[in-house]
């Protein structure tokens, strides 16, 4: 931690805790919150708080309950595949178009490229309800073209459009620090096109992309208003369920279903943070 | 003169291969490769617009939009266009009336006609519906008259004149009626009364909330990025954990655990009862209201504070610190005016992005909101999946993409949204 100077004065050093206490409260403010879900799930009674069993470690007092109903209960199974699948659809168009609007706007010769940017990266910055009944409008209005509200292909679609901008912005930060000159020499000791971009241009972006679609993939599956104002029954996902849950507040189900999602964030998490440091020590901008 | 002229002869000798003038093929080889890079950009943006620009641009023409009293009741709406507005319209009107009701209750449209006039001018939507009832009785003139004594209201002005305001296919109706505002019978732009404010209301409750959540995060986050910015690297990058595993939870994982901690029931109401602070009966009411609401999101917002708080701090050097102390600033002198103006371009951005995000909030608000807490997003939802008045939710997410758009440009220019990143 901040090392305190051994000449600090008694001021100094009521600063020095006080400052210490005070990121101390910050830090159980942001986590406390999400770890208390975790001890939560494992209640045996339908309570959403602790019993007194609990807090004093009565083996009676924790179940596997609430798991059980989750893993066991024909709503939610439908609902964790429509989430993966509608997260992993949606992950890989939004990887793929992302990315290659990435690699033409890091380019030096792309013009508008201020217009560009600041329109492709707008889906995360208009609020999501609007997102979500601008393309409620337009969905039933393609309705009779392709049937789009009510469908997969509708959601994919929308959640593609909210993924986009995380991709464009991790890939375009990985090739912010870019050396042109290497393409060049690529192209000059006789690679084509597409050798140069797998051999030399993929290995340098990819953990940019990676992460990028991580951001994509949660993006999708995490989101619940486009599904609330564009899905039918059978295309709802985990967040519509919890939605629900949360509303009626009936099982405490939703708490194993929160503690499982926890723990997805911390292997996404894990998985993101060890791809910035790989993709930083490939670039040469940290040695660690 | 010499000079220029000696280099244009000079450009001019300098040719490629094919005898094509260099510069000519330069400028050709600059245009190629300004094509392809847009071809690269092409097809997101072909999807982006298909997909979300032109949506929004739908829900933008459907605030102005109002089709459906001039398809509907297309012979009044003809003959309401010759009537001055005085008075009471002549009897070709009533007959129109007359003769439009029975197609529109024939086709069952005339509830939906029905209910957009009540927007307008509430109760008119039983005048409607008792009328179409009751109009196939009339076979011949005089119209007028028979149609009065079915409902006294075809005598009065006001009915004529809300008819005649909304038969114009483009209106400015849902706006005013999004600011709480209304026309009187004469034409003028009045506000409505005191207790059918709720737009402004709301607008205003959204911009507190919004501004109390940016405040609280910037207070929370100044500390701990200051930390984060200013200890060892191993011990940065895992407290820097803790900031990004909110960041990375769901947002209905992190709104439960806020219902759990703070409902009536909830582990931080029974923590106090158990320690004796306050009694059973006297359990505070922390969630369900505005103060939970911005408690929820001020936890939820909190990292897109810190990481641009963060990555700003990072870069002042410890040198300045040191240079001011050694100077005779006293520590704290030295820190308000070294310190702090170096950390405003990471206030900036932290607050303006804390602040768009918050405007725009609809989960947390509609989850824990109860009555006080609702935002501006929850209306919107309310009037596109309730109450089915698109024009007014198109027009209220109208404004209130407006000023997320200039908040948008605002953050363009003086930070850049390619500085825009996570982790």
């Amino acid at each position: 931690m901040i090392a305190l100077p051994e000449h600090a004065g008694i001021e100094e050093r009521i600063w020095h805790y006080l400052f210490i206490a005070i990121c101390a409260f910050v830090f159980l403010f942001l986590i406390a919150p999400i770890l208390i879900i975790i001890p939560l799930s494992f209640n045996a009674e339908p309570y959403f708080t602790f019993t007194k069993e609990m807090l004093s470690f009565d083996p009676v007092a924790f179940s596997m309950r609430w798991y059980n109903e989750f893993f066991s209960s024909e709503v939610w199974r439908s609902a964790v595949w429509n989430s993966l699948f509608i997260a992993f659809s949606a992950t890989i168009l939004a990887t793929v178009l992302g990315t290659l609007a990435a690699l033409g706007l890091s380019r030096p010769e792309m013009p508008f490229k201020a217009l560009f940017m600041g329109l492709l990266i707008s889906p995360m910055i208009v609020p999501l309800i609007i997102t979500a009944a601008g393309i409620f409008f337009f969905y039933a209005q393609m309705n009779q073209y392709v049937q789009m509200t009510g469908t997969y292909l509708g959601i994919i679609l929308a959640h593609t459009v909210l993924g986009t901008p995380f991709v464009v912005i991790t890939v375009t930060a990985t090739l912010s620090g870019f050396d042109h000159s290497l393409t060049r020499a690529g192209a000059m000791l006789g690679g084509s096109p597409t050798t140069v971009f797998f051999k030399i241009i993929m290995p340098l972006i990819l953990p940019g992309v990676i992460s990028g679609a991580l951001f994509a993939f949660v993006t999708s599956f995490d989101e619940v208003v486009v599904v609330l104002f564009v899905a039918s029954v059978e295309q709802q996902t985990i967040p519509r369920q919890m939605w629900a849950g949360i509303r009626e507040q009936i099982s405490p189900t939703i708490l194993a279903v929160a503690t499982v999602l926890i723990f997805i964030s911390i292997m996404m998490l894990a998985a993101v943070e060890m791809l910035r440091r790989r993709s930083e020590r490939l670039r040469g901008m940290s040695p660690g | 003169m010499t000079d220029t002229a000696n280099i244009t002869t000079a450009d001019a000798l300098l040719t490629t291969a094919d005898g094509m003038p260099l510069k000519a093929a330069l400028a050709r080889a600059e245009r190629k490769k300004r094509i392809r890079a847009l071809l690269l950009v092409m097809p997101l943006f072909i999807f982006i617009f298909f997909d979300f620009l032109y949506p929004i641009g739908l829900m933008l023409f459907r605030s102005v939009e109002n089709p459906l009293i001039a398809e509907n009741m297309p012979l009044t709406a003809n003959e309401l266009a010759r009537w001055d507005g005085q008075g009471i319209p002549d009897e070709a009107t009533f007959k129109a009336l007359a003769a439009d009701l029975k197609v529109a209750r024939a086709e069952r449209t005339i509830g939906r006609v029905a209910t957009r006039l009540n927007y307008e001018l509430s109760g008119i939507r039983s005048v409607i519906t008792r009328t179409g009832r009751k109009v196939k009785k009339i076979t011949g003139p005089p119209y007028k008259e028979q149609l009065i004594a079915i409902n006294s209201a075809w005598g009065e002005r006001v009915t004529w004149v809300t008819i005649k305001r909304v038969t114009p296919t483009i209106t400015s109706l849902y706006y005013l009626n999004a600011v709480d505002k209304k026309m009187d019978i004469e034409g003028d732009i009045v506000s409505t009364s005191e207790e059918r404010q709720i737009y402004v209301t709301l607008f205003k409750r959204t911009f507190w909330m919004s501004m109390t959540v940016t405040i609280a995060t910037l207070l929370l986050g100044f500390p701990i990025a200051y930390l984060l910015a200013n200890i060892p690297l191993r011990f940065s990058n895992l407290l820097m954990i803790l900031v990004l595993l909110p960041f990375w939870t769901s947002l209905l994982v992190r709104t439960t655990s806020w219902i759990v901690l703070l409902q009536t029931q909830g582990v931080l109401n029974d923590i106090m009862v158990w320690t004796g602070i306050i009694d059973d009966e006297q359990r505070i009411q922390l969630i369900f209201n505005a103060q939970g609401t911005v408690i929820a999101m001020t936890q939820i917002l909190l990292p897109f504070m810190v990481l641009p708080l963060y990555s700003v701090m990072k870069t002042i050097s410890p040198s300045y610190m040191r240079a001011a102390q050694s100077m005779g600033a006293h520590r704290f002198l030295a820190y308000r005016r070294i310190y702090l103006p170096n950390t405003v371009p990471g206030i900036a951005a932290g607050s303006l992005l804390v602040f768009i995000l918050a405007v725009g909030y609809y989960i947390t608000p509609a989850l824990v909101g109860g009555q006080d807490g609702q935002m501006i997003s929850n209306i919107i939802a309310f009037h596109m999946q309730k109450s089915l008045n698109w024009g007014l939710a198109a027009a209220l997410g109208t404004l209130l993409l407006a000023g997320v758009i200039a908040l948008f440009w605002l953050y363009n220019k003086m930070i850049g949204v390619d500085r825009l990143k996570f982790g």
